[in-house]
């Protein structure tokens, strides 16, 4: 045997000893080739996420972005945060690819290709708000479980896709409906194929709304895979976690779903206001339907330096669930007073608002500037945390940069 | 007999392209099973060392190296109990998501016996002590009050 076939071998041999599993074809890998397996995962190669987003986690991958690069109207892919419970679906084949209803409420299972989904119901387009329940975890004291977020889980993306209501009327549901649930393609991170990583779903009134959508393109192209390809639910304005991803079934329940995180303390908030740190009863904990009011300062970026005498031009977006945002306020003095920025009307109902406003400082020294939105029903954000909760979801106090005149 | 000759002509052109046309299948198949063994018989510098040895060997020493104190393979802070906590508790998800959390014995053991009942994580036995005592040790929560001040402001001239 020449030497450097031994050689060849025993390097085999030791990749699938690392890989483990055996190398079909090892033999017709080329010199200087890095086996996939191999190779450290680029996340940001990987989905195609800006170099400036930054990963919490990378099993499962989660991956928020900074205030200043959330600055779009409508977010692009690159500064689309990435929340996953489990592993990406692999093989993904999208000419095969199919939903099924079925639950104790469908009037008759029914499947329908991702093909007839297309050609069979009018598509709609909506900017929708997506936002993590768990946004803003970070600053919870004393800290909560968790992807510690700091502000970055959060877009608004253009969805296209059909309205799931449409869907559900050619199905049949029964009158005794009241949840959906979704189930999906992705692997549980212990690999067991009986579990699921999550599924979770919404009352049937949030089904049932216009801009509910099972979505097949995100701001006009086919979904990024790891934002749900090839189909995906969006919930505008609900915790992020409702909008299920790679998904092949949904459930019509006749009780509240009962899946992988909708149980137990997952995605639910005390009933009832508790101190922080307290131990709070799986009974007494209540699922979190809409997000609160919110607001982020995107532009400029924190750390701006300017001369005395100049403005300030900043600007951001504010959303806040279900509801629209009636008025933004900003406030240069820890919130001793407070001036209202110019509002825009949102794209459709559901998307964040834009907003925008020019300030003069009176004096040169170190400021803050500090967003406040309002919602419709006259509901402000907290300058200090919110009330605190076991698992820090819904931190929604006002966002604000550091800002020195000279 | 001229028709004679030049059907014997025929077949013999014919056998000639017949050979010849085996010979051909003979080769390439030849050659395409030597590249299928070994692709590198055909390379001009088949005879280079082979680098991915190398760098295999080297992956395999460094592979849980410490440097200025952390696990460079998961970024946990050495300390006592580490290679149990590597072993128990990277399987399913990454370092990061433990290095993240602060929590007290009390939360952790909280977080273990969830992944335990929920998660497929197994019985861990006298380790679970070693573990606990590692994250409290080694990431105990810190206080943050109602909201923090603003830190590591990377500050710039704004030029509008």
């Amino acid at each position: 045997m020449k030497r450097r076939n031994f050689v060849k071998k025993t390097t085999l041999g030791s990749l699938a000893g690392i890989l483990g599993m055996e190398i079909v074809f090892g033999s017709n890998i080329p010199e200087n080739y890095t086996l996939l397996g191999l190779q450290n995962p680029d996340p940001f190669q990987l989905f195609n996420k800006h170099k400036e987003m930054v990963v919490l986690n990378s099993k499962p991958w989660n991956m928020e972005a900074v205030a200043h690069l959330l600055d779009d109207r409508v977010t692009p892919n690159k500064y689309m945060f990435i929340r996953n419970n489990g592993l990406v679906p692999e093989n993904i084949d999208a000419k095969e690819w199919s939903i099924t209803f079925d639950g104790e409420s469908v009037k008759e299972k029914k499947t329908f290709t991702l093909e007839e989904l297309k050609s069979k119901f009018t598509h709609h387009t909506y900017q929708l708000t997506v936002e993590c329940g768990g946004n803003g975890r970070s600053e919870f004291d004393p800290p909560a479980k968790g992807n510690q977020w700091t502000i970055g889980a959060v877009g608004c993306a253009s969805w296209t896709g059909v309205r799931l209501k449409d869907v559900l009327k050619e199905v049949g549901i029964k009158d005794d409906a009241v949840y959906i649930g979704y189930h999906a393609a992705d692997l549980h991170l212990s690999r067991d194929p009986s579990k699921e990583p999550i599924s979770r779903g919404v009352p049937i009134s949030k089904a049932m709304q216009d801009e509910t959508l099972l979505a097949f393109k995100m701001n006009g192209e086919d979904i990024p895979l790891v934002h749900g390809y090839p189909l995906r639910l969006v919930c505008g304005g609900w915790p992020a976690s409702t909008s299920g991803k790679w998904i092949n079934r949904i459930s019509i329940r006749n009780i509240v779903h009962d899946g992988e995180k909708m149980t137990g303390t997952s995605y639910k908030v005390p009933c009832n206001p508790v101190a922080p740190g307290e131990s709070v009863k799986d009974e007494d904990m209540c699922i979190i339907e809409s997000m609160p009011v919110k607001s982020l300062i995107t532009y400029p970026k924190s750390g701006a330096m300017i001369s005395m005498g100049e403005k300030l031009n900043i600007r951001g977006h504010a959303w806040a669930g279900e509801l629209e945002i009636s008025k933004v306020s900003y406030s240069i003095d820890f919130g001793a007073t407070w001036s209202e920025c110019l509002l825009e009307k949102p794209a459709n109902r559901l998307a964040w608002q834009h907003f925008k406003a020019s300030i003069g400082f009176p004096k040169s020294g170190y400021y803050e500037v500090w967003a406040r939105a309002t919602d419709a029903n006259g509901v402000s954000q907290p300058m200090l945390l919110p009330g605190w909760n076991p698992k820090g979801y819904l931190n929604n106090a006002c966002h604000r940069i550091a800002v020195k005149v000279s | 007999m001229n028709k004679q000759d030049n059907f014997r002509k025929q077949v013999k052109s014919f056998y000639g392209v017949l050979v010849i046309s085996f010979a051909l299948v003979l080769i390439i198949g030849v050659l395409g099973i030597t590249y299928m063994m070994d692709p590198s018989v055909f390379s001009s510098n088949g005879d280079t060392p082979n680098s991915e040895v190398i760098n295999i060997t080297d992956e395999g020493d460094d592979w849980d190296m410490i440097e200025n104190g952390i696990h460079l393979r998961t970024g946990f802070k050495d300390g006592e109990g580490l290679m149990t906590v590597v072993n128990n508790c990277t399987n399913c998800h990454s370092a990061q998501l433990v290095i993240q959390n602060r929590m007290n014995e009390e939360r952790w053991i909280e977080t273990i016996r969830w992944m335990q009942k929920t998660q497929n994580l197994w019985d861990l036995g006298e380790n679970e002590k070693v573990i606990v005592n590692y994250l409290v040790t080694n990431y105990p929560p810190k206080s943050k009050g109602r909201r923090e001040a603003l830190t590591n402001i990377e500050w710039y001239p704004l030029e509008e």
